[in-house]
């Protein structure tokens, strides 16, 4: 009665979030005294077997056919088959793009509970009960899972991966075929820049900035310190930035380690999708700024003067090191 | 054709997120329910701009809720729709939710079902995927943008670092995001109208919730900021490097 870990990858890449998932995957099985086991669908270029190094000791891969890897229908087919073939107890998945495709049908279909965005390892001394974001980060509620086999899906950003060493043997794990109705028509990626779901360091822009031309400033300190870039709503509702970059409440929901927030005056339909972040730095020349409460540093201050010379600290600090 | 808009209501969005009863309920007290935006702003809107290019469109809303919902089913009416039902129950937990909504749409009564992208209450993000996954319909997620073209729906949604255009043939179910509707404020004309689009109100369906919230915490408060002087930045930088070890 193995824990299930869905390992998601894209273009060769295992995701971050997905380390992150291995080691609650291995904590979980050994509360449950029981074995912890990845799960990947597709083909992946490197041996896998490294894996094991975050304490799962099996992989099974899903490499036969083609499977439709966008359509949550077929994907929630395979992963019923393959815990029932596993006798997967919990199935645990990222709380991310993936996870919220698949998580929720293959809760209905296999009648397992659902908790999706946990934050924390079950509390197993009263049944099994999880610690889940609520309020869009305002706040957590502890959720009771009372169906025999159970589903996690795991907030990025919120276990830390250990390596604990080992590997894990890999198993090809033969499902029957399953065909779409989905076509995928095409593609966008924005190459070379980090996803802003998986950055340990955002740097953000709201109002303050006044003008899509002044965002130099605010890219240089992103590059800098290699992080991903966001905004304030009013700033993806104007085309100054693209609207993927938009957090907040209505927008994209972040926890990385470090959040520098540039011109924002922190609405709190803006904190909801960046309270969760370990670190905030806030720059803001109106020492009011609500934003100021939420933030462990700041500056009060113009951004024009500030940022170019943060940026020219860091490459100062690297260049020391 | 028919399109079925689920709709939720949550608290506005600024207010105060506290609990009682031993911390195990939401204190409601004086809060101000409103649409959940995602279902508003989006899902809806795009309904109605649907049914604007082709009339012969109905448009169904459906809550899972008490009677304290109906003010803002009759402001979803009054931005559009022709008929709302509101199924009568506490929402118990999303599987629940979704059976409901499920049993009230029963097989191929709807071409086209629109959820939010979450509630900003519960953040579940687990409705849309549960009802189709009880209906056996495909399911879009996180739509930025929905286009309809006879039958067919071209969907783009968001995938990680960008997006994808997916096709697939109704019925389906789509979860709506940010793109796929710009938000409207309903007009004098859609509020007098609303007060004539009927509400029948149901009873719930027999259904199992498989989960249960035991109590709520709110997060630790902040220690409090620790400001650097505006002509000092390289002493924050120093302050991330060896305080907060973050770069
Ligand atoms: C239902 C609902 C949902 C919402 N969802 C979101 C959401 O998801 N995300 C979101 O961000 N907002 C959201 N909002 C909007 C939110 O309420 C705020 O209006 C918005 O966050 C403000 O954006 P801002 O901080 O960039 O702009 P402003 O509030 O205009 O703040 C600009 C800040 O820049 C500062 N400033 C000005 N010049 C400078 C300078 N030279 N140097 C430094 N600082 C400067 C000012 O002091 C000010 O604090 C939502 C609102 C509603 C009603
Ligand atoms: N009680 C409810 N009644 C009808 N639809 C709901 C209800 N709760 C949630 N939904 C729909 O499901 C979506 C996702 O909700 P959730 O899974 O709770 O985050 C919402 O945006 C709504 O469209």
């Amino acid at each position: 009665m193995p824990v299930l870990i869905y390992i998601d990858h894209a273009d060769g890449h295992i995701k971050k979030s997905s380390y992150e998932l291995l080691s609650y995957g291995a904590g979980l099985a050994e509360l449950l005294g029981t074995s912890a086991e990845g799960i990947i669908l597709g083909t992946f270029p490197e041996d896998l077997s490294a894996l094991g190094k975050y304490g799962v000791r099996k992989i099974h891969q899903v490499s036969q056919g083609h499977l439709n890897e966008s359509d949550s229908q077929v994907l929630t087919q395979v992963l019923s088959e393959a815990v029932k073939q596993t006798g997967a107890q919990v199935m645990l998945f990222t709380n991310n793009i993936t996870g919220k495709a698949i998580a929720p049908r293959l809760s209905a279909r296999l009648k397992a509970g659902l908790v999706s965005g946990a934050v924390a390892l079950p509390d197993i001394s009263d049944g099994f009960v999880v610690r889940k974001n609520v309020f869009s980060g305002k706040a957590f509620a502890n959720v009771k899972v009372q169906t025999e086999i159970k589903i996690i899906s795991l907030n990025p950003n919120s276990f830390q991966p250990k390596e604990v060493g080992g590997t894990a043997e890999m198993v090809e794990l033969f499902l029957s075929p399953v065909s779409s109705n989905l076509k995928i028509v095409s593609t966008e990626k924005a190459s070379g820049e980090i996803p802003l779901s998986e950055a340990e360091i955002v740097v953000s822009g709201g109002r303050g900035l006044k003008g899509p031309e002044n965002w130099g400033i605010l890219l240089d300190l992103a590059k800098e310190l290699g992080a991903a870039t966001a905004c304030s709503r009013p700033v993806a509702d104007a085309h100054w930035r693209p609207h993927h970059e938009h957090v907040g409440q209505t927008g994209l929901a972040i926890a990385p380690n470090l959040y520098i927030a540039i011109g924002i005056s922190g609405a709190i339909q803006h904190l909801a999708g960046v309270n969760r972040s370990k670190t905030i730095v806030v720059i803001n020349k109106d020492p009011e700024a609500p934003f100021f409460k939420a933030a462990d540093y700041g500056i009060v201050g113009d951004a024009f003067e500030v940022v170019p010379k943060i940026t020219e600290a860091v490459k100062k600090l690297k260049s020391a090191h | 054709m028919n399109i079925l808009v689920c709709i939720s209501k949550t608290p506005d969005t600024t207010a105060k997120v506290a609990f009682k009863d031993k911390n195990t309920k939401f204190a409601s007290e004086g809060v101000q329910w409103i649409i959940n935006p995602y279902d508003e702003w989006y899902g809806l809107v795009r309904a109605i701009e649907l049914k604007e290019k082709d009339p012969s469109i109905i448009i169904h809303l459906i809550t899972v809720a008490g009677a304290d919902a109906d003010p803002i089913i009759r402001k979803a009416l009054a931005l559009g729709g022709d008929e709302a039902f509101r199924i009568n129950v506490d929402s118990q937990d999303s599987y629940y939710v979704a059976a409901q909504v499920a049993a009230f749409a029963g097989q191929g009564r709807y071409d086209l079902l629109f959820t939010g992208r979450e509630t900003i209450d519960y953040n579940g993000s687990s409705i849309g995927g549960m009802l189709a996954e009880l209906l056996q319909l495909p399911y879009i997620s996180l739509a930025t943008q929905f286009e309809l073209s006879g039958t067919i729906a071209t969907v783009k949604r968001e995938i990680e670092g960008g997006e994808e255009t997916d096709q697939v043939s109704l019925p389906c179910v789509v979860s709506c995001q940010k793109g796929v509707a710009e938000q409207r404020i309903p007009n004098m004309k859609g509020i007098m109208g609303a007060r004539t689009k009927p509400l029948k109100v149901l009873e719930a369906v027999a259904a199992e919730s498989m989960t249960s919230i035991v109590s709520f915490e709110l997060p630790p408060a902040k220690a409090g900021v620790k400001l650097v002087p505006a002509d000092q930045p390289e002493e924050l930088v120093r302050l991330l490097h060896e305080e907060a070890k973050l770069i």
